[in-house]
């Protein structure tokens, strides 16, 4: 079971209230099927510069494997603050610990209601229904 | 979709699965830049046999094909191999294509899986009055390679009646190889390296795969999905159907023109004036992309010189042969001299952020330059 204190986007972002800001990152079923279980295989993680206006169900930033380029979606509408530069240089935190370590982005939002995003049961669900 | 007789093989090796020309076919075991420092440092056996292999004979067999096929087939001396295309009239390729000339009226043809129909099609389409008859054997036949510089150390144990060191580059054999007669040996590949394929009765293929396995042991033998290929045959600056070659783009402006005869012994071929044209005024020029930045060049990426698009990628790699990321594409011809020569660079477009690829000869790595 995928942690239940977020909410889920069917394209494998998560997003994750923290005090007045929001914090985005991807499940670990997105870097599995972006890597295929091996990390070696991610190359690059683009994300948006600081300050920047997100739009929810926009894309704010690109994950590149060696095979393949999927677009990061953004849950929500709002200011990016703050980025994790760590990923940059070591994207393998993405597939060691996608929950916490391997967050992207926070973002400073309009609103914080993101309960029309699926919970844990029912991303579980939408993965399984989908593979 | 369609299964080879390895799929549960791959499988049970931890292979990531892929549909690919119709086929399910392992894309990676492990990392892909690890498969690919395999082959160019050990040895690394593949599983081909999604690939289309088709069995052309009969008294006309040859003349046949020297009028559906670019290469000079008439020229091609017996146990040897050519590369070549089959085109339509216009030049545009339906499909490129390995010619083995087995005897005066027997030749055998490696096709793409993708295009195998459509090369048998069009063959059927223009056999007309030529005594020659056409068998698919993409069925009866497994298709495996080793590619990589252990891989005659690898094969030769399992290999009886064939000094794998008396058969040269683009020559092949027959042999008796674990056990079963009469098993066609070539040293051919793609990926740049040295290598061999071997096309062996398909209800044996998972015995001896196994065995291949074990007996690689040694020079590092390990199992190499499609995902390392793409990437080894882009390095050797081999084009692939449907990415550097299709219908909208000929072989002569791809840099195949060892794949084109155009001696007047071989006669009129099919797609031969149309290529004499475009040899006299080509407009385009495939060449390679190498860049610093970050991104990969991807197929589809629009290229750009100053403000004008000037082509677009047909393939894109991270390369760990030449630790930077590689692509292959179109330029106008004076544009792709005048960036060469001058060290120049072109810009891809990344959702509206640029980064400068040069542009370079392809290919990117060849064994005979280490």
């Amino acid at each position: 079971m995928r942690p239940d204190d977020r909410r889920y986007m069917d394209s494998h972002e998560w997003v994750k209230p923290q005090g007045e800001l929001m914090v985005i990152g991807i499940t670990d079923f997105a870097v599995k099927e972006l890597c295929s279980g091996n990390e070696g295989d991610l190359v690059y993680c683009d994300l948006p510069e600081i300050g920047r206006m997100v739009k929810a169900g926009q894309t704010f930033g690109e994950i590149e494997s060696v095979k393949a380029v999927a677009d990061l979606n953004s849950p929500v509408t709002g200011e990016v603050v703050e980025i994790n530069k760590e990923i940059e240089d070591h994207l393998e935190i993405l597939s060691e610990d996608p929950w916490n370590k391997g967050w992207l982005i926070k973002v400073r939002v309009e609103s914080k209601d993101i309960a029309h995003l699926m919970d844990a049961t029912a991303y579980e669900q939408h993965i399984a229904a989908d593979h | 979709m369609q299964a080879t007789t390895l799929h549960d093989a791959h499988v049970a090796l931890g292979a990531k699965m892929i549909d690919f020309a119709g086929w399910r076919m392992p894309v990676q075991y492990g990392p892909i830049l690890d498969e690919v420092n395999t082959v160019r440092q050990r040895t690394g056996l593949f599983d081909l046999s999604h690939m289309g292999r088709l069995q052309v004979t009969g008294p006309d067999a040859v003349r046949f094909l020297d009028r559906v096929v670019t290469s000079f087939v008439a020229k091609i001396p017996e146990g040897a191999i050519r590369y070549g295309l089959v085109c339509r009239e216009d030049g545009n390729p339906l499909d490129d294509l390995l010619v083995y000339k087995t005897g005066p009226e027997e030749v055998f043809i490696v096709a793409n899986a993708s295009n195998k129909d459509t090369v048998l099609e069009w063959f059927r389409e223009h056999t007309g009055d030529f005594a020659v008859e056409l068998e698919d054997q993409t069925q009866a036949l497994a298709m495996v390679a080793l590619q990589g510089q252990g891989s005659q150390a690898a094969l030769q144990p399992l290999v009886q009646g064939l000094d794998l060191g008396t058969v040269g580059y683009y020559k092949f054999g027959f042999a008796t190889v674990a056990g079963l007669p009469n098993v066609r040996v070539s040293r051919t590949g793609y990926t740049g390296e040295d290598g061999f394929e071997v096309y062996l009765p398909d209800g044996d293929v998972v015995r001896v795969w196994d065995e291949l396995l074990r007996v690689g042991k040694p020079q590092g033998l390990a199992p190499i999905g499609l995902g390392a290929r793409d990437t080894l045959r882009l390095e050797a600056g081999m084009p692939l159907y449907g990415h550097e070659i299709d219908l909208t783009h000929n072989p002569v402006e791809a840099g195949l023109g060892f794949g084109l005869s155009f001696k007047e012994e071989k006669g009129d071929w099919i797609g031969r004036a149309a290529l004499e044209r475009v040899k006299a005024n080509p407009t385009r020029a495939l060449v390679g992309l190498v860049t610093d930045g970050k991104r990969a060049p991807r197929e589809g990426y629009t290229l750009f010189h100053g403000d004008e698009e000037v082509g677009r990628v047909c393939s894109g790699a991270v390369s760990p042969t030449l630790g930077k990321n590689i692509g292959s594409g179109y330029l106008p011809v004076a544009l792709a001299a005048e960036l060469k020569g001058s060290g120049g660079t072109i810009d891809m477009d990344l959702r509206g952020k640029r980064q400068a690829c040069h542009v370079v000869d392809l290919p990117f790595y060849s064994r005979t330059r280490k």
